[in-house]
């Protein structure tokens, strides 16, 4: 595993995110940052997905069940070269294709359109379900928010995945304990995930989120028959500092000047 | 009439196990009613194409869209106040915005369920499907047609939702009836007033039809089988013809059948419309005969609403 070579990546990401956020002028910027480690690791080392791809039936596939993290699932897929870079800074704008939460219709390497939060990882379920009547082995990745696993339904699927034993699925919990409104566990508390995923029946590996070696030896150890759940400690709004771990950065968009600024204090790299 | 009688839900059960002969992709689910809805027919001769999804209607609905993504044809059912009711924001964000492959039977609708009571009778699906967009919608009209509606249901590509009744109704089609999604079908013809009606009523508004040719009035039937897309050239015709309609419907009288008929004949060619369905109430537990008495939901007043339509074209 080429660190250095993910670090840059990761660093590309941020810069891009920030970039289209901000050229939206609304969006989900602390979400996204979150996930950015998650994903350059997901697309660039743990799976096999490109372009070209999208119609393999052996494909590995991603959920981004918490749909509002779509500016960092556009710029991953950009970088590995499923829409020009430039097309990013048509986020949430008429025609675009880069809908404010993501359209399968729309871009190709979109999975599942996502947006209604709770829904991904019985999604992911079918799909898993579904590839394993084919006999295809490839993976199944549902990325649900912490705030997220406030929803029903998420309880629901994980009986469904345990119960049928779906050892070819992911999932990750973005766990950076805030939602709009505030504090997870002041809002409608969500502890302790990994104890509730354990007694639903799910293998369970605590990490640090922005951990290339933690994501990697978790996502890659071992399969047995059930599925797994990788609760991805996080910092909401991570890399950029008056961001982190700010609730109000939920769903607000920098302006142009502090994304240019962000940029230039990255070292003015924006590259694809 | 000579009428032999059947559950609609038992079509959707042959036509299930016909899919799972002929379409290898053809999956089941259902949320643990697959006794009533006749999936259990299905389980039985594939289990390893079933899937009983426990008592959860959001996750069964979600998980059909991912196994739509992956290339199958998952039928999922239960009763319709769980299915389009609970589970509607599934069938919205997840299947509709999509359009992905996926079929849902809602079994149990209408207030003919009987002794479970209001909390079970399921009267709204016509207005929460019908507004989904790439949502088709068929209310077949007996066992027979809903057997044929499941089967059509595996070949149009998209979501679909059939709707099926508990109780056993009158089997007046034929297997060499016409059947086609979308295309209503005239079981009568007449010119002094058109009846549009959807499910088993249907069989209610053909007794209307006789018992008003008694009084000298040629009255048109149409078994609108199809709420979405809407056959809106059989309605023209017949508001054009005709003059007057009057919808039946064992649904909500605000937004179901009656609505979508007004939507289009005020559209297109505005006459008097009256309408026969649930006077904007639930329902309460009975017989099925005693509830479709006490709510308005038989063939005399159906008949009351012809005569009065018929008034309004002076």
């Amino acid at each position: 595993m080429d660190i250095s070579m993910l670090e840059e990546k990761a660093r590309t990401m941020r810069a891009w995110i920030m970039k289209g956020i901000a050229e939206a002028g609304s969006g989900h910027p602390g979400g996204s940052l979150s996930l950015v480690e998650i994903m350059v690791w997901l697309y660039y080392a743990g799976l096999s997905v490109g372009p070209g791809e999208e119609w393999n039936d052996r494909r590995d596939r991603v959920v981004l069940t918490k749909g509002h993290g779509a500016p960092a699932l556009y710029t991953i897929l950009a970088m590995k070269g499923f829409l020009p870079m430039e097309e990013l800074l048509t986020l949430r704008k008429l025609g675009s294709r880069l809908q404010g939460h993501p359209d399968m219709k729309k871009l190709p390497g979109v999975e599942m359109s996502t947006g209604s939060l709770g829904h991904g990882l019985s999604v992911a379920n079918g799909m898993a379900l579904g590839l394993r009547l084919q006999g295809i082995d490839s993976k199944v990745v549902a990325i649900m928010g912490d705030g997220e696993l406030q929803e029903g339904q998420v309880w629901e699927a994980a009986m469904t995945a345990a119960h049928f034993r779906l050892n070819n699925l992911t999932a990750f919990v973005d766990f950076n304990n805030l939602q709009i409104d505030g504090h997870v566990d002041e809002i409608m508390g969500v502890a302790p995930i990994d104890e509730k995923f354990a007694a639903f029946g799910w293998e369970v590996v605590n990490i640090d989120g922005h951990s290339f070696r933690e994501i990697a030896e978790a996502f890659t150890r071992v399969r047995t028959d059930r599925p797994r759940v990788i609760v991805a400690r996080t910092v909401k709004g991570k890399g950029v500092d008056y961001m982190e771990n700010v609730a109000g950065w939920h769903g607000k968009a920098p302006t142009r000047e502090q994304a240019e600024a962000y940029i230039e204090s990255m070292g003015g790299n924006c590259r694809g | 009439m000579m009428t032999k009688m059947k559950p609609t839900r038992d079509g959707y059960g042959e036509a299930l196990l016909e899919l799972g002969k002929s379409n290898p992709n053809v999956l089941v689910l259902d949320a643990d009613l697959a006794k009533s809805t006749r999936a259990d027919w299905f389980w039985k001769a594939h289990p390893d194409r079933f899937f009983d999804m426990g008592i959860a209607e959001q996750d069964m609905l979600a998980t059909a869209a991912g196994m739509a993504l992956g290339g199958k044809i998952p039928f999922a059912s239960t009763y319709g106040v769980f299915v389009a009711g609970r589970a509607w924001d599934q069938i919205r964000t997840s299947i509709c915005y999509g359009n992905l492959n996926v079929k849902i039977g809602g079994a149990h609708g209408g207030i003919s369920v009987g002794p479970d009571g209001g909390t079970h009778q399921s009267l709204e699906e016509i207005a929460l499907m019908r507004v989904l967009p790439n949502m088709t919608l068929i209310l077949p009209c007996d066992a027979e047609e809903t057997r044929k509606a499941t089967l059509a249901a595996a070949e149009i590509y998209g979501p679909v939702y059939l709707r099926f009744a508990r109780e056993a109704t009158p089997v007046f089609t034929e297997s060499d009836s016409p059947f086609e999604v979308g295309t209503a079908n005239v079981l009568r013809e007449g010119s002094d007033a058109t009846i549009i009606a959807a499910g088993p009523i249907v069989y209610e508004a053909l007794v209307a039809s006789d018992l008003l040719a008694e009084q000298g009035l040629k009255v048109r039937v149409i078994n609108m089988h199809t709420i979405k897309p809407l056959d809106e050239t059989a309605i023209i015709g017949a508001a054009r013809e005709t003059g007057v309609l009057v919808t039946a419907e064992e649904h909500q009288i605000y937004a179901g059948l009656g609505g979508a008929v007004a939507e289009c004949a005020a559209k297109h060619c505005p006459v008097p419309i009256e309408m026969v369905g649930i006077m904007d109430t639930f329902g309460e537990s009975g017989t099925p005969d005693e509830l479709a008495e006490a709510y308005g939901l038989t063939h005399r007043e159906i008949v009351a609403a012809v005569l009065k339509a018929i008034q309004r074209k002076k």
